[in-house]
C-alpha cells in the first residue's frame, strides 16, 4: 500500500468523521436555543464554534453568535475552510485520490454524499430545514460507515480508515467535554446540586449518548456520570476508552500484516494504560481540564508518529 | 445534410430496410415502450453521475467534472467485419512497432528514400535520448487505439494513430456495464463478444513485457498527473481493474538502481511503469526541468534495462499526421505486404503542388494541424464561413509545414435515441490493441463516438461528443 494511499484513506475518514460530529454539535445547540432564553443560547452557540476550534475564524466575519450564523458558517460558508461542505468536498477529493483502495460502493456512497450535500447546501439553511439538513449529514455518514463495513477487505486500507475514525472520533469528545464543561456550567459548585438537565442533555446529545446514558442511569443526569460514561465506557462507541481501543486494535492489525510494530503502537499503548488504570474520582481530583487536554494532545502526537511511520508524506 | 453526398447508414438501408447486424437489436427496440427507454436513458446520466465516471474539464470552469454523453443505442459490428478489420488493425500495429524501432535505430525507412528526413528531424515528438535504446521485450506502443472511420459497407479507414496514449478504454467498459444493468434481456437475445476482460488483458500483456529484472509476478503500477487530469477517472479505473497501484510522481524516486514507489512499509521497487504522463513530464532530470509530475532520474534506470516504460517515450512520433500520410508506405516498408486498411486520402501542405491544391478548395476540405488532437486547431472547410476560411487560409500559407489536409468524408451514421425516436448521427470506431513479446491482441468493440449535433463530424468529447457502446458480433 502506497504511503499516499494510507494518507488519503486516513484523512477521508477523519473529514467524514469531524463533518458528523459538527452535524451533531449543531443538532444538540438547536435544540438547546429552543428550549432557553436567549442569554444562554447565545452562550451554546460560543460554545458550538469554540469545540470545533473556530472562535478565531468565526469571530473575523461575525460579531454575535446567532443560531442562524453560526450554523451557516459551520455548514457551508465559503469563507471557512472547516465547513462541513468543505470536509465533504475534502473527504471525496481523498477518496477520488485513493479511489484505487476502495471498493465501488464506498467511492458511490461517499461520492452520493457529495452530491446531496452540495445541493441540499447549496444555499443557506433556513431554521425550518436545519434538521432535514443535519439530518442528511449523519445519514450520509452512516451510509459510507455502513459501505465501509459490509464491502471493504479487512486489511490495511480497512485499518487505515478506522484508525482515522477513532483518532478524530476521539479528538472531537474529549473537546466537547472539554468545552461544554466550562463554557455551560456557571461554576463547579453546580456540581453535586439540582442540576440543568437540559444543558447536561445537551453534551450527551452532541455525542448521540442521550438514550444509552438514561438507559444505564436510570435517568439520573449527575456531572461525573456523564464524564465517566464519554471517557471511560467501553460499550459507548464515542467514549475516548472506546475509540483508543479500536486506535490500539487496528494498530495491531497493521503490525500483524507488517510484522513489526512502531513508536505509535507505544505511544497508544501508554495512553491505553494510563486511562485503563483511570477511576472518574481520579480525573476529577486531578481536574477535568488537565486530564483532556493532555489527552487531546497526546492523541495528536498518536496521529502524528503513524503519519511519520507508514510514510503518509514523500 | 441535402449538399453533401448521402451518408451510409449502417443500421437501415436507404429504402428503411433493417441490416443484418441489426435485426436482433431492432426486434427488440421494436417491443420497447418508448417511455421506458427515456427513462432508462436519465437513469444511465445518473448512473454515471454516482459512479464517478467523468472527465474533468480544462479552462474556464476548471476543476470541473462532466458526463459524456452516452446514447443508449449501440452500434454493431458483423462478425465478418470484425475479422477482416482486426486483421488490418494488426498489420498496422505491427508496422507501427517496428516503424518506432527503425526511427530510433538505423533508420533504413529514411535510408531506403521513403519517408523524408526532416519530418523525423523536425519533429518535436522525436525523442533523441531515446535513439539507440533498447525497451524491455521491444515493445514500443504496449497500448495502440486505431481510429477508424467508415463511409460505405466495405469502406473502413484509418483517421489517425494513437501510439502514444490511447485514452477512452474505460469509456468503452463502463458502457458495456451500463448496457447490461439497462437491458440485461437484450444480451440473452444478441450475442455480443464481451469486453470485460480488458483489463486483466491489459495486465497480462503488461507483465509479459516486464524487464528481466522482474520476478514472477512483475510488480505494475499506472502512473497518472492525479485528481485533476482530464482522465483521471480512466487511471484510477484501470489501476483499480488491474490490481495495480495507482501512483503519482512523488510517490516514486529512484532507488538502489531502482524506479520504486513510497509504500506504508518503505520503498518497493516497479517493473512495468504504465505511465499516463506525457514525454515532456516524465522525467525533469531528461526533459522538463519544472516538471513534478514524473520521477527523476527514470530515463537513466529506463536505459539500464531496469524499468519497462509504457507507452515508451518517444512514439508519439507515429501520431504526428504528417507520418500518417507516408502510413501506407510505412505499413508495405516493414510488413512486406499491402496495407489491409487504407488510410483517408492526405494532401501534405508541405509539398507545393498539394498547398496549391488545398488553398483553392478549402471550401470542401478538413484541414488538421499536424501535431494536434482532441478536434482543436482544425478547420472544417464545408462548416465554416468565407470569413473563417480566410483566416485560415493565412495561416495555412504562413506555416504550411504544419497542416495536412482531407476530404471532408461522408462518415457512416448509426441512430441515437432523441425525444422524436431513432435519428441518424456521425460516429468513429477506437479499437484497442495490446502489444507485448506474446502478441498482438485487440479487444473486439472499442470505443464509438458519435456527433450528437444532427449532421456534425465533430465526436471529439471536448466538443460535444457523446459515445456509444460497440457490439462486435460473435459468429
Amino acid at each position: 500500500m502506497l504511503g499516499r494511499t494510507a494518507r488519503g484513506v486516513f484523512w477521508m475518514a477523519r473529514y467524514l468523521e469531524r463533518a458528523e460530529n459538527t452535524a451533531r454539535l449543531l443538532d444538540a445547540g438547536h435544540r438547546m436555543a429552543l428550549t432557553r432564553d436567549e442569554a444562554i443560547s447565545t452562550e451554546e452557540w460560543r460554545s458550538v464554534v469554540e469545540t470545533v476550534g473556530q472562535t478565531q475564524s468565526y469571530q473575523a466575519s461575525h460579531g454575535t453568535y446567532t443560531g442562524i450564523q453560526v450554523w451557516n458558517y459551520l455548514l457551508r460558508e465559503k469563507n471557512n475552510s472547516q465547513s462541513v461542505l468543505a470536509m465533504v468536498e475534502n473527504a471525496r477529493t481523498s477518496a477520488r485520490s485513493v479511489r484505487t483502495a476502495l471498493t465501488r460502493e464506498v467511492w458511490e456512497a461517499i461520492n452520493e454524499s457529495w452530491m446531496n450535500l452540495r445541493d441540499l447546501l447549496g444555499k443557506p439553511v433556513r431554521e425550518a430545514n436545519l434538521g432535514e439538513v443535519l439530518n442528511a449529514i449523519r445519514r450520509q455518514a452512516t451510509l459510507v460507515r455502513g459501505a465501509v463495513e459490509g464491502s471493504m477487505l479487512r486489511n490495511e486500507n480497512f485499518n487505515f480508515f478506522r484508525i482515522g475514525t477513532f483518532i478524530e472520533r476521539a479528538d472531537n469528545t474529549a473537546r466537547i467535554l472539554d468545552v461544554k464543561y466550562y463554557v455551560l456550567l456557571p461554576s463547579l459548585a453546580w456540581v453535586g446540586s439540582s442540576l440543568d438537565n437540559v444543558q447536561w442533555d445537551s453534551v450527551l446529545r452532541s455525542v448521540s449518548g442521550e438514550r444509552a446514558y438514561r438507559w444505564l442511569n436510570a435517568g439520573a443526569m449527575d456531572p461525573r456520570g456523564i464524564a465517566q460514561f464519554m471517557i471511560l465506557d467501553q460499550r459507548f462507541p464515542r467514549s475516548l476508552s472506546f475509540s483508543l481501543d479500536k486506535v490500539r486494535s487496528n494498530l495491531a492489525g497493521l503490525a500483524h500484516q507488517y510484522g513489526q510494530e512502531t513508536s505509535a503502537h507505544e505511544q497508544v499503548r501508554g495512553l491505553g494504560s494510563r486511562i485503563h488504570h483511570l477511576t472518574i474520582d481520579r480525573i476529577f481530583d486531578d481536574g477535568l481540564h488537565e486530564f483532556l487536554t493532555d489527552f487531546i494532545a497526546t492523541n495528536r502526537q498518536v496521529a502524528l508518529a503513524i503519519e511519520r511511520d507508514y510514510r503518509f508524506y514523500a | 445534410m441535402s449538399s453533401k453526398p448521402a451518408s451510409y447508414d449502417e443500421m437501415f438501408y436507404p429504402n428503411g430496410a433493417v441490416r443484418p447486424g441489426y435485426a436482433g437489436y431492432c426486434h427488440w427496440y421494436g417491443q420497447q415502450d418508448p417511455s421506458v427507454l427515456r427513462r432508462k436513458s436519465q437513469e444511465a446520466e445518473s448512473f454515471f453521475r454516482t459512479t464517478g465516471i467523468t472527465f474533468n474539464v480544462y479552462g474556464d470552469n476548471a476543476g470541473e467534472e462532466r458526463l459524456i454523453p452516452f446514447d443508449m443505442v449501440p452500434r454493431i459490428i458483423t462478425a465478418a467485419e470484425w475479422r477482416k478489420l482486426s486483421r488490418g488493425i494488426e498489420q498496422r500495429v505491427r508496422a507501427l512497432n517496428a516503424f518506432l524501432h527503425d526511427i530510433y535505430h538505423r533508420q533504413e525507412i529514411i535510408r531506403s528514400g521513403r519517408l523524408p528526413q526532416r519530418l523525423i528531424a523536425s519533429n518535436a515528438a522525436f525523442l533523441a535520448q531515446m535513439v539507440g535504446l533498447k525497451p524491455p521485450g521491444g515493445v514500443y506502443t504496449h497500448i495502440v487505439g486505431i481510429d477508424l472511420v467508415r463511409t460505405g459497407p466495405d469502406e473502413f479507414m484509418v483517421l489517425e494513430d494513437n501510439a502514444r496514449t490511447p485514452s477512452g478504454v474505460s469509456y468503452m467498459l463502463e458502457n458495456r456495464e451500463t448496457m447490461m444493468a439497462m437491458f440485461p434481456e437484450l444480451f440473452s437475445r444478441v450475442q455480443v463478444c464481451p469486453v470485460q476482460d480488458y483489463p486483466r488483458r491489459l495486465a497480462a500483456s503488461l507483465a509479459a513485457c516486464a524487464p528481466p529484472c522482474a520476478g514472477d509476478r512483475p510488480v505494475v503500477a499506472v502512473l497518472t498527473p492525479g485528481i485533476y487530469n482530464s482522465a483521471y477517472f480512466e487511471h484510477a479505473f484501470l489501476a483499480d481493474q488491474m490490481g495495480a497501484e495507482l501512483v503519482e510522481g512523488n510517490d516514486l524516486r529512484v532507488v538502489d538502481g531502482r524506479v520504486a514507489m513510497r509504500t506504508t512499509q518503505g520503498y518497493q521497487p516497479i517493473d512495468v511503469l504504465y505511465r499516463r504522463v506525457d514525454d515532456e513530464f516524465l522525467d525533469p532530470l531528461t526533459f522538463n526541468p519544472t516538471s513534478i509530475l514524473g520521477v527523476p532520474g527514470i530515463m537513466d534506470i529506463y536505459r539500464a534495462g531496469k524499468i519497462t516504460i509504457a507507452n515508451a517515450p518517444g512514439t508519439g512520433i507515429a501520431d504526428d499526421k504528417a507520418i500518417y500520410s507516408f502510413m501506407p508506405e510505412i505499413v508495405e516498408f516493414y510488413t512486406g505486404e499491402k496495407p489491409l486498411l487504407q488510410n483517408v486520402p492526405t494532401w501534405r501542405c508541405s509539398e507545393k503542388d498539394s498547398l496549391a491544391y488545398v488553398l483553392d478548395n478549402l471550401a470542401e476540405l478538413v484541414v488538421k494541424e499536424v501535431h494536434g488532437s482532441g478536434g482543436y486547431g482544425m478547420l472544417i472547410g464545408p462548416t465554416s464561413s468565407k470569413k473563417e476560411i480566410a483566416a485560415f487560409a493565412a495561416k495555412l500559407k504562413a506555416k504550411p509545414d504544419n497542416y495536412i489536409a482531407q476530404p471532408t468524408l461522408a462518415l457512416s451514421t448509426v441512430p441515437i435515441m432523441t425525444k422524436a425516436g431513432l435519428a441518424p448521427r456521425h460516429v468513429d470506431l477506437r479499437p484497442f490493441v495490446l502489444v507485448s513479446p506474446k502478441g498482438i491482441d485487440i479487444t473486439p468493440g472499442g470505443l464509438t463516438r458519435v456527433a450528437l449535433k444532427q449532421g456534425s463530424l465533430v465526436v471529439n468529447s471536448s466538443q460535444g461528443g457523446g459515445t456509444k457502446d460497440s457490439w462486435v458480433l460473435e459468429d
